[in-house]
């Protein structure tokens, strides 16, 4: 128990910090400003009342020989102590709706960003780019089942942050694919709760390039506590460059879908992207969580047609908790984790899935 | 009175209380709706909008188009531009895509919301694919139009608003049974 | 101002002891019994909600998923959070309004005895069909006590009807018990008892009373609506037919804050026994306190969206609840200060009732103090979802309600079972209660303002050396309720005699009758005339 104690109170990691931080924006700092006053005037009354309180308990004692008074009522008394905390309160509600009403004003943006919560992960789209994409937490399961040593961002790091440039006004348009999530970066002071069907606005100005971290805070089923979200401030100039890198991206995605692959090729990229977008439900050894989450190991589906595989991957089954992933995911991640989920496992199929043909039956559905 | 008939009749009307308080949590339900589009808050629109308005040349407002699909929901689903400028009072359309890549007929909703919410009250759909399901074949793509008008009397900080769709498949609670008449755009 | 109570049967005095065997607990309509079996059943699902803590408190005592997987761990977090408020605190009041009303009042039992009897019988019933839902496919609900939609409608697992079902009974449940209360307090009481004549306890358990009847209809509303959601088509809270998912948050905190209220007013009522009693000096204020209960009662009704901030709620209506937010805190201050004001200058002494009647009130202001911290709203957006609210809402909660629940469970203890409690025992409780529930609560405020979310099975390492405390703290916590138990069992099988009246400084009729108290009390009705009205320290002038 001790070597416990000294391992976890001796982490590189582990912080003794009491206290909120002021933040990488105005607004967090003017927030972290309001809790600390709130804070201190709770430190005084407590310090007068409890301090009243423990001297009575020392002092009006049947032991020291105390006899009780008789006193039991004050309306001076009453009146004072109903009207001061009231003047307190008004004094102490006059910055906070300042302060929310420059919260709640999310106009004269300079770039828009869609927010989408899903389980679980979240999905970034920057309006009028023409960029988009998903953030997955990327902490290996390893490191969760206490298998290998947590590193310093165990359970707050991605594999695409949002990146966004400092000294600009972001609007985050944020909204929800299924259940309630939220998006909260504590750096940014913005949580705001995604809701499916509905937008909500909110908005940051980040004065300092750096990585911001937060996490979802809604419960939205299993995974709540692995959805992390990871902002990246870029100088403006930096962000120009990451974002004509992104387009270049995408284009070059698009060239890999008519490339042609090997099935190694295939299956190194497809358990890659098994592990980010399908180990949640089915599970790193293919097993899955029967009933809510079927087996893909030795499954008719599996292991049987390629059009039915592919099928159920890229448009979900409607009615369950298989997303339409053709939506989400590109041509070349659905075929290459086709191939592997066909000969993983001992699933052992033999036959590969190509970009291409998950392109023709795309298009054959049209 | 005894204690026995002022108990009862205590009762009774305790009872009363109970009953109109469960009466009353279903009520607040309309009462949500009434305050949500008398306010405009929440960012939901009302329905079909059946009145004119006057051009007010001298303001602009910027219309941001959103679409999101659900989860589950397997449809291409878009907007033709990703925003217009406007003149409130002004009346203007804008096209979104649908397709239905799968291999049977499938039935959505599309749910609206605006951003911000103090400006959906002032965002008129005199038409829009939202007001009715929409029912697709297999591999059908097709164009449907929103026609809106911005409110002269928006906000006047409110510069720059945002339609966000989600669509949702509710082909279970709606069997694309009958053909349904989709509103197509105008040639 | 009280009826004529007209009792029909006042010469009859060939009165039958209790029944004999288990049928005598099936069939009690007596109070005394039926608060009893309250107090039991609470204390059973206190053990119960605490032993799902205990699991996962050890899940988070360090970062890793060492003990459950998250699906289960869900379910943990949902089933201690309702049967702790459903199933500990609520039943427990109950049991403390049964026993202690009647006897308070001069009244003989409560206004329904045989309604009072069915209300107590639900409560199994409901909580078997509630904890059975962990062994169901799917596992029990695991969607946080606070069940939002659409989370515990389409995505719920298919107990999710079963969870409903229970909340019905349990509602049923409170709603009977409160109509009883209300007609037991404003029908029964003795001549010459007039309403702010009443002890403090009684008045609070009135204003609770309303409350219970004015929201848990609410309640039963919206978990209706949630069935009709899943079962029947409809979309109350499904944006895809036109609903919507904030709805649900709005109906169901239109109950659950004027539920949290529901679940301390009655300990503010047991401590403003307590403390006088302890400081042999009158409740200061009894007016003030009176229309401070009924002042906080009345804006719990306003302030329900503070528990919705992030929702996206418009600005105006942000602005409003957090104003009548702050608002509740000048009455809930007023009490705070009455009962400083009681203990100045008193002539104290600390046995057990009195250490977790003091603590109650430092504790629960420190609660308090928190909670002003998260009616600024723009903080909130800092605070919400996150462990400040844990430790917020366990502060009020533990310290409040539960050693409320055990200051009047030491205090009223000697008149229920006729023996004093063992008092070196009751202050080990006390002390192990006070240290373990401080170690393991005050560090979630630390590790909220860090940013460690609500509900999450694991964390990062900045997190750990608070969570690994507050674990600690919590085993500690846990580990010594056992040590209740045994002391509530020892005092009802032997211990030293206990008078009618065991503490020299307590005031209310419940002291003028023998200890144990007797089957049948109050068969007559006291005399409140003034002369004696000072004997039993009633008297308010």
């Amino acid at each position: 128990m001790g070597f416990l104690l000294w391992l976890v109170f001796s982490s590189a990691y582990a912080s003794w910090g009491v206290n909120m931080t002021p933040g990488a924006t105005e607004v967090s700092r003017t927030v972290f400003d309001l809790h600390m006053t709130i804070f201190w005037i709770c430190v005084v009354i407590g310090v007068i009342v409890f301090g009243a309180m423990f001297w009575s308990m020392l002092v009006h004692r049947r032991s020291t020989g105390q006899q009780p008074a008789h006193f039991h009522e004050s309306t001076t008394v009453e009146i004072l102590w109903t009207v001061v905390p009231l003047v307190i309160l008004v004094l102490m509600a006059i910055p906070a709706t300042k302060t929310l009403i420059e919260i709640y004003d999310s106009s004269e943006s300079e770039l828009d960003i869609q927010i989408t919560g899903y389980q679980w992960k979240w999905h970034y789209k920057y309006l009028g780019e023409d960029v988009e994409f998903f953030s997955n937490l990327t902490t290996p399961k390893d490191q969760i089942n206490n298998k290998a040593t947590k590193g310093e961002h165990y359970l707050l790091e991605v594999d695409e942050p949002l990146v966004v440039p400092v000294g600009t006004k972001v609007r985050f348009l944020i909204t929800a694919a299924d259940v309630i999530h939220s998006w909260w970066v504590p750096a940014l002071a913005v949580k705001k709760d995604a809701i499916p069907g509905f937008i909500n606005e909110s908005w940051t100005r980040i004065d300092e390039p750096g990585l911001y971290r937060g996490q979802c805070t809604e419960l939205c089923g299993k995974d709540h506590g692995f959805m992390p979200i990871v902002v990246e401030a870029k100088s403006k100039e930096d962000y120009a460059v990451w974002l004509a890198e992104r387009k270049q991206l995408a284009m070059a995605e698009k060239e890999l879908t008519s490339k042609e692959w090997t099935l190694d090729e295939l299956m190194v990229r497809g358990e890659k992207a098994y592990n980010t977008a399908c180990v949640a439900c089915h599970q790193a050894s293919g097993e899955g969580l029967p009933p809510m989450f079927p087996s893909l190991k030795g499954s008719a589906i599996a292991t049987g047609p390629a059009a039915g595989h592919i099928g159920i991957v890229v448009n979900g089954k409607p009615g369950t908790s298989m997303a339409a992933f053709g939506k989400q995911l590109s041509e070349v991640d659905i075929a290459a984790i086709i191939t592997y989920e066909r000969n993983a496992w001992g699933n052992a199929v033999g036959d590969m899935v190509t970009p291409k043909d998950i392109l023709a039956f795309k298009q054959a559905q049209e | 009175m005894t204690e026995e008939r002022l108990t009862r009749r205590l009762v009774i009307r305790l009872c009363v209380v109970v009953v109109a308080m469960f009466g009353f949590g279903f009520a607040l339900v309309p009462i949500y709706d009434v305050m949500c589009q008398a306010f405009g808050i929440n960012g939901k629109t009302a329905g079909v909008y059946e009145g004119q308005q006057a051009v007010d040349e001298q303001r602009q407002v910027r219309v941001q188009f959103l679409a999101t699909n659900a989860a589950d929901m397997v449809w291409e689903f878009g907007p033709q531009a990703d925003e217009v400028v406007v003149h409130p009072g002004d009346s203007t359309q804008m096209l979104f895509v649908a397709y239905n890549p799968t291999d049977k007929p499938m039935t959505a909703q599309a749910i609206p919301s605006v951003a911000p919410s103090k400006a959906a009250a002032y965002f008129h759909k005199t038409e829009c694919f939202c007001f009715t399901q929409q029912v697709l074949q297999p591999g059908e793509r097709i164009e449907m139009p929103v026609r809106f008008i911005v409110d002269r009397d928006l906000p006047a900080d409110v510069r720059h608003l945002t339609l966000a769709y989600t669509l949702f498949d509710v082909t279970a609670r709606k069997p694309p049974v009958a053909q349904v008449t989709l509103t197509r755009a105008a040639p | 101002m009280s009826a004529v109570i007209d009792h029909g049967h006042a010469g009859h005095d060939h009165h039958h002891g209790p029944a004999k065997g288990l049928m005598r607990w099936v069939l009690t309509t007596n109070h005394k019994d039926i608060g009893t079996m309250y107090l039991w059943f609470s204390f059973a699902m206190f053990l119960l909600g605490g032993s799902m803590a205990m699991v996962i408190r050890a899940e988070l005592f360090q970062p890793g998923l060492q003990i459950v997987q998250p699906e289960f761990f869900n379910q943990m977090t949902t089933m201690h959070g309702l049967i702790m408020v459903f199933g500990a605190v609520m039943p427990a009041f109950v049991g403390l309004a049964n026993w202690m009303i009647p006897l308070m009042i001069g009244a003989p039992d409560m206004a329904l005895p045989r309604m009072n009897n069915f209300s107590f019988w639900l409560l199994p019933a409901a909580f078997s069909m509630l904890v059975s839902t962990l062994f169901m496919e799917g596992g029990g609900p695991n969607f946080g006590w606070t069940f939002y939609a659409p989370l515990s409608t389409t995505y719920a697992p298919e107990s999710v009807t079963f969870f409903i079902f229970a909340i019905h009974l349990m509602g049923f449940s409170s709603i009977m018990g409160a109509i009883n209360v209300v007609a037991t307090i404003l029908n029964l009481r003795a001549p010459g008892m007039t309403l702010m004549k009443m002890p403090l306890f009684v008045w609070t358990w009135l204003i609770t009373a309303f409350l219970l009847i004015a929201v848990m209809p609410v309640l039963a509303g919206v978990v209706t609506m949630m069935l009709m959601d899943i079962h029947f088509g409809t979309s109350f809270f499904s944006a895809a037919g036109g609903g919507d998912p904030v709805l649900f948050q709005h109906v169901f905190w239109f109950f659950g804050h004027p539920e949290v209220y529901i679940m301390i007013l009655p300990a503010f009522g047991a401590v403003s026994a307590i403390i006088p009693a302890f400081a042999r000096k009158p409740l200061f204020g009894y007016t003030s306190m009176v229309y401070a209960t009924a002042s906080i009662a009345f804006l719990s009704f306003i302030v329900w969206a503070h528990h919705m901030f992030t929702v996206g709620i418009p600005l105006t209506g942000e602005l409003f609840f957090m104003y009548a937010t702050l608002l509740i805190a000048v009455p809930t201050g007023v009490k705070v200060f009455n009962w400083a004001s009681t203990m100045w200058r008193g002539s104290m002494t600390f046995e057990t009732p009195m250490l977790f009647a003091v603590a109650f009130v430092i504790l629960f202001t420190i609660g308090g103090f928190s909670g002003l911290m998260l009616a600024i709203a723009p903080a909130d957006f800092q605070y919400h979802d996150t462990y400040f609210v844990v430790a917020h809402f366990h502060y009020v909660l533990v310290p409040g309600a539960i050693f409320g629940i055990f200051a009047s469970a030491y205090f009223w203890l000697p008149k229920w079972t006729g023996h004093m409690y063992d008092e070196t025992l009751g202050k080990l409780h006390f002390w192990m209660s006070f240290i373990g529930m401080n170690m393991a609560f005050f560090p979630m405020h630390f590790v909220g303002l860090a940013g460690m979310p609500r509900r999450i099975p694991d964390y990062n390492m900045m997190f750990a050396n608070f969570n690994m405390v507050s674990s600690i703290g919590a085993f500690m916590f846990g580990a010594t309720q056992l040590l209740f138990l045994f002391i509530v069992i020892k005092c009802i099988r032997g211990g030293k005699a206990a008078p009618a009246k065991p503490w020299d400084g307590a005031e209310g009729l419940e002291w003028t009758i023998p200890s144990p108290a007797p089957y049948h009390t109050f068969q007559t009705p006291p005399d409140m005339s003034d002369e004696h009205e000072h004997r039993k320290g009633l008297a308010h002038d």
